[in-house]
């Protein structure tokens, strides 16, 4: 095969900006590609079913015009995965837009730019289940049927290596692509410069995050990732930092249920054979990785539904005793909830979120509460209506200003209040679809636009 | 000893919207041969100091090229659902600092 080489300066575009120093670095290498992945599926489902971005454009202006400027001067392709957060129509065009932008500030020469789109209309699939396809669940989540369907409102397909291989071939200079698997966007030119995909899928994986699979911890510092006939090789580009076996290989069980496999479309990759080896002072090299084709092809949909909206409240306890009896201030802060607007979980929920007393873990706290000096409340109200999630949200929190406990010497008020005012958040939303589909190939669920740039 | 002081990477974080998995890193070999090689860490034990049922963590494994014990747990409901308390779940790892190896 042709060696490829590829930087990346940034594991999540538009979060924080990329550092430039590393990035110049990077690009006097010589790089063959420039490519960053945007999305993220850690930032909870309200932007991908709301259709909003996480980012700020300041940032993801920010890193487009670096990137764009950087590889329209070295002629090489620019390869963006999951524009904007979540990698919706939105994002594509947001980013389409961004870069025309900067094009016709930077003067640039025309250049060939392709928008992949991602966004499955619910309609869509709401017939193919009616025409008997399965929408199977992951990780234990049940096949999705029609009332699921009907609660989610937004779905990206997660595109593999395919579409962006097709767009290179046709001989686009930047890809906005819509949601993609992470490693899909490195993996793609691999393939294409006749890289065999365990490498390419390798060199994806561990260059999604950029830095993080270097040490010492740094976020948002160019990697370089090359791949020849000899492996997959990494290396560091900021001056303090170094691609070791240790770092490498803890990136690639980082953010997976098991350190072994990487599922992709059309097969997984298998990890358990690899070899890490130093091979120079910031460079290491990994072999052994192998990759297990799928006869079928499934292709994963991420969707997000509206469940309510919701209010916040903020307020403060210090006095011991309340602290040590709060448990039966909540109590009888629910019970005078309930006599109002009927049982807590009903036509509405109620949380107290008590920082210091357990609130971090919930469930999953193993240690006995000890008494904190002081408590934390954020009281989360839901409720279909805002206005009555609202009102609700004000007496759950201000009951506990009047909370009734026999004992207490503190008469005038038995909470803290920061600022007497119900907090407007955004809506809650759940994670409808983890889900899988088989697909015809892997264009399936992607459509693919070109433009030229005229600065 | 106490795990927090064999660890150099102690840490918890999303795995997908479901889950959230746990590593613990060695950086010095006989540390990660003494974690692994006692027995400590297991799918029973790692259920128990959680309270949750064995059934809820889904992977377990050791990782020797990052001298590493891995676990998964699967969330009770998606990550970011109303009443959330950790979205990315990245601070649910402390309870393991205090995990006695001997």
């Amino acid at each position: 095969m042709k060696p490829i080489r590829i930087i990346t300066p940034t594991g999540h575009l538009g979060t924080t900006p990329l550092e430039k120093g590393s990035f110049e670095r990077g690009c006097a290498q010589r790089p063959d590609y420039i490519i960053a992945d945007s999305g993220s599926a850690d930032i909870g489902p309200y932007p991908l079913g709301a259709d909003r971005p996480a980012s700020s454009e300041v940032w993801q202006r920010h890193d487009l015009e670096a990137m764009l400027v950087a590889a329209r001067k070295l002629g090489i392709p620019m390869i963006i995965g999951s524009a904007s957060d979540t990698g919706t129509n939105r994002g594509v065009d947001q980013y389409v837009r961004l870069i025309k932008e900067i094009a016709a500030q930077h003067k640039l020469a025309p250049f060939k730019l392709a928008a992949v789109y991602s966004e499955v209309p619910v309609s869509d699939l709401i017939h193919r289940v009616q025409a008997g396809e399965t929408i199977a669940g992951l990780n234990g989540r049940p096949t999705a049927d029609l009332a699921l369907l009907k609660r989610t409102d937004r779905v990206v397909a997660v595109m593999g290596v395919e579409p962006i291989r097709a767009v290179l071939r046709d001989g686009a200079d930047v890809i906005i692509a819509g949601r993609s698997g992470d490693c899909a966007i490195f993996a793609a030119p691999i393939l294409n410069a006749g890289g065999g995909e365990a490498d390419a899928y390798f060199c994806g994986k561990a260059m999604e995050c950029a830095s993080f699979c270097g040490e010492p911890f740094m976020g948002k510092e160019t990697i370089l990732g090359r791949v020849d006939s000899e492996g997959v090789f990494l290396t560091a580009m900021h001056p303090a930092q170094r691609c070791t076996p240790a770092s490498v290989a803890s990136h690639a069980m980082y953010e997976r249920l098991n350190p072994f496999r990487e599922y992709v479309p059309g097969g997984f990759l298998d990890m358990s054979r690899c070899r890490y080896e130093q091979v120079d002072e910031k460079t290491t090299r990994v072999t052994g990785q192998t990759f297990v084709a799928d006869a079928e092809t499934w292709i994963k949909l991420e969707g997000a539904g509206k469940v309510a909206e919701r209010a916040l409240f903020i307020l403060g306890i210090r006095d011991p005793y309340t602290i040590a009896n709060l448990d039966r201030a909540i109590d009888w802060t629910k019970g005078k909830l309930a006599e109002r607007f009927g049982p807590v979980g009903g036509t509405y929920d109620v949380f107290y979120h008590d920082y210091g007393r357990g609130a971090v873990m919930g469930e999953m706290e193993p240690t006995p509460a000890k008494s904190p000096l002081e408590v934390g409340i954020v009281v989360e109200v839901t409720c279909d209506d805002a206005a009555r999630a609202e009102v609700i949200c004000h007496i759950a929190a201000k009951n506990l200003f009047y909370a009734r406990l026999p004992d207490v010497k503190g008469t005038a008020g038995t909470a803290a209040i920061m600022s007497d005012e119900v907090l407007h958040a955004r809506p809650a939303y759940e994670w409808t679809l983890n889900h899988i589909i088989k697909a015809k190939d892997q264009s399936e669920f992607f459509s693919t636009r070109f433009e030229t740039i005229h600065a | 000893m106490k795990l927090v002081e064999l660890a150099s990477t102690i840490r918890s974080k999303n795995a997908g919207v479901d889950h959230i998995t746990f590593d613990i890193i060695c950086r010095e070999r006989h540390n990660f041969e003494r974690v692994r090689d006692s027995g400590v860490l297991n799918r029973a034990s790692v259920a128990r100091l959680f309270g949750i049922e064995e059934a809820r963590v889904t992977d377990f494994v050791v990782f020797e090229p990052a001298q590493a014990i891995k676990f998964t747990i699967r969330r009770l409901r998606p990550s970011g659902c109303k009443g959330e308390t950790d979205m990315f779940g990245s601070q649910q790892y402390a309870p393991l600092f205090d995990v006695e190896i001997p």
